[in-house]
């Protein structure tokens, strides 16, 4: 048992919780025959519920997820899982149906029933199922409500709102005019173009995979790897200090973790050049200025010429939108390899002007 | 012999009870027609009744099965539904002001009998936050945001921005531990706006002359607490952009949801 717990502990770390979930997203996507099978499904939840309830029983653990506000989590954990499963499932269905020669389901069924009662009392039923679980849920989980508020006081960790966590862990990354205003409104505007930039006619009302492979996996590592798992990271995994803690872990507030990271500029000028950092700032950062124009300026070009096929069936202003938003989607998993391989702070550190990338 | 009679066999009290309550006049001037057991009433009663007229009268099957919808959108609207309740009945007993925010809703806990409000309305936020993301991974899933439904997606995304931020400024409201310091990790971001913020890229190239324009008592943040910190201008702020500015923004964007959900064609489905 304590050997168990010890292990995992030993396996939890920001680097493999994120590593694993990437390669958990691609053995749904290119084993997604196997992954749909319904024992695999019931299986993955089985095994979220020993685990939950195999961790019930550690102190530490227990702490964190009886915490209520961190019950929708677990919940959220569960739910996503689930419907996860099950859309892809329901796309690989109609994938073997569609290479039969038959139509998807949703196709078979397009004879009209009437609303009431076919549709009327699905409603009422799930409307009833909804209300019964939220009251026993409120009946049985009194809300939190700590020490009154005390400007004075700050607790350690602070941490966002549960949805917000997701954000709170690229402040590990970038800074807070990163991390919590240009990317969120990124997210939020990469959203919304979604349905502008991909020009695919197919698979337009009905459960597929194949027929939309790209935008399902790139919409996927969205979704599971950057917004829920780092929620989940965040919740669970994130103690004082913002220091990492495996789930059977004490949260001691005295933890240390050794902070070596370094600029791009201390790396360049002082460890590779052996001379003293420039004392004007562009020429001190030029290095980190060139990398990230590059990233925003040379590689969308570059990308349409390794991805002709895409840059002619999207147009010019499309594709490079794509570009772009794919890169700052990819500037997380980017920030986060460097600092792991590299320590590596900030690529371009202006602090004279709050500017730090 | 005797003359046989036909005896009509009485109906059930019950039953008579019924055909009286539906002929009287109080009864008819609500409901317009009979049960909706045949066609005809099937297709009135989704045409008069107002809540009902939100669906049309008839649905091609696969739109109508869980499995299609997860009936994800319709849960998010009904939990929208019990939080303007329960959240009316809290506004009955809680003072947005710092001398009484917390003790209401420690009273809330202790003096209110069965109250469990507070519980109704705080996880079935977190369960509404929950369902509109699910919502939006179905309808991405199904390819749903494809012409031509391109604009009501992006209705989508606007409210689930402002789900978030219904959440959000809810979160402040008890105004203890938990709730000022949610915010205030939450709200110093602001202060790192690009341009907006005192501590944000750019702010410092805004001057007039040599007065700066941003600094920290008239930046993004100050707009968002009304103060330099969470204080009593910020659970204001944010207690009447929870109970009035957002419910309303988010209310009148599911009215276009849904006019927009009919006007494109119904659920989606294959062409
Ligand atoms: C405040 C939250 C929301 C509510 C109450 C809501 C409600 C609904 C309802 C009741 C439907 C009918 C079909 C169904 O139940 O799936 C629907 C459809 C739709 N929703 Fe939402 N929605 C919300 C948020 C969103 C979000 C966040 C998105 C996307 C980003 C979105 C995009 C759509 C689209 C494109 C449809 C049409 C789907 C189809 O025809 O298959 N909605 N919504």
């Amino acid at each position: 048992m304590e050997l168990i717990k010890t292990f995992i502990n030993l396996f939890a770390d920001p680097r493999l919780f994120f590593i694993m979930s990437v390669l958990a997203l691609v053995a749904i996507v290119w084993k997604r025959e196997a992954f749909s099978r319904n024992s695999v499904g019931y299986g993955l939840l089985a095994f979220l519920g020993v685990f939950f309830a195999f961790g019930l029983f550690d102190e530490n653990f227990r702490l964190i997820i009886v915490k209520p506000d961190n019950v929708p989590i677990v919940a959220l954990i569960f739910l996503v899982v689930f419907f996860t499963w099950y859309a892809v499932r329901e796309g690989v269905r109609n994938d073997q149906r569609i290479a039969a020669g038959d139509d998807p389901i949703e196709k078979e069924e397009s004879d009209r029933v009437w609303v009431w009662p076919d549709l009327v009392y699905t409603e009422l039923i799930s409307l009833i199922l909804c209300t019964a679980v939220l009251i026993v849920w409120s009946v049985g989980l009194e809300a939190p409500l700590e020490q009154p508020a005390n400007p004075a006081n700050t607790p350690n960790p602070s941490k966002a709102p549960w949805y917000f966590l997701g954000l709170q862990e690229m402040l590990v990354y970038f800074d807070p005019w990163l991390a919590g205003v240009v990317l969120p409104s990124l997210i939020i505007v990469g959203l919304m173009a979604i349905p502008y930039i991909d020009t695919n006619p197919k698979g337009n009302g009905y459960y597929t995979f194949r027929e939309r492979r790209v935008e399902i996996t790139i919409f996927l590592f969205g979704f599971l790897v950057l917004w829920s798992s780092l929620i989940v990271l965040g919740t669970f995994l994130r103690g004082p200090n913002w220091n990492f803690f495996g789930p059977f872990e004490y949260w001691d507030i005295h933890k240390l973790e050794p902070l070596t990271n370094v600029q791009l500029s201390d790396f360049i000028w002082v460890r590779m050049l052996g001379q003293p950092l420039p004392e004007n700032w562009f020429v001190r950062e030029v290095f980190g200025i060139v990398l990230t124009l590059g990233y925003v300026a040379v590689l969308p070009p570059l990308m349409a010429r390794m991805f002709r096929r895409y840059y002619e069936k999207l147009g010019a202003t499309r594709f490079y939108v794509t570009a772009m938003l794919l890169l700052m989607m990819l500037s997380l998993p980017v920030k986060m390899l460097t600092r792991w391989i590299f320590n590596l702070k900030y690529v371009v550190s202006i602090p004279e002007y709050f500017f730090n990338i | 012999m005797a003359q046989t009679e036909t005896v009509q066999p009485k109906e059930a009290l019950p039953v008579r009870a019924w055909n009286w309550l539906t002929e009287t006049q109080i009864w008819t001037s609500i409901f317009r027609h009979a049960a909706p057991i045949n066609d005809r009433n099937r297709v009135l009663v989704m045409l008069s009744n107002v809540f009902l007229h939100l669906h049309p009268v008839r649905l091609k099957k696969h739109g109508v099965r869980l499995r299609y919808t997860w009936c994800m959108g319709g849960l998010s609207f009904f939990l929208f539904l019990v939080l303007t309740f329960t959240g009316l009945l809290l506004m009955f007993y809680y003072r947005p002001t710092l001398e009484y925010a917390y003790s209401d809703i420690v009273g809330l806990r202790e003096h209110v009998p069965l109250g469990i409000m507070r519980e109704m309305h705080r996880w079935g936020a977190h369960a509404m936050v929950i369902t509109v993301w699910l919502h939006m991974f179905r309808v991405f899933m199904t390819g749903s945001y494809k012409p031509p439904r391109e604009f009501n997606w992006n209705v989508g995304v606007i409210m689930l921005v402002l789900t978030l931020l219904l959440s959000f400024t809810g979160y402040l409201l008890p105004w203890d531990q938990l709730a000022i310091w949610a915010i205030t990790v939450g709200a110093n971001m602001a202060r790192a706006t690009p341009f907006l913020g005192h501590e944000g890229p750019g702010a410092a190239l805004l001057t007039l002359g040599d007065v700066q324009l941003i600094h920290a008592a008239d930046d993004a943040r100050f707009a968002l607490l009304g103060g330099t910190f969470v204080g009593e201008g910020a659970l204001l702020r944010f207690y009447v952009l929870h109970c009035v500015a957002l419910p309303l923004v988010i209310g009148f964007l599911m009215a276009v949801h849904f006019w927009r959900v009919r006007k494109d064609g119904g659920i989606s489905g294959p062409l």
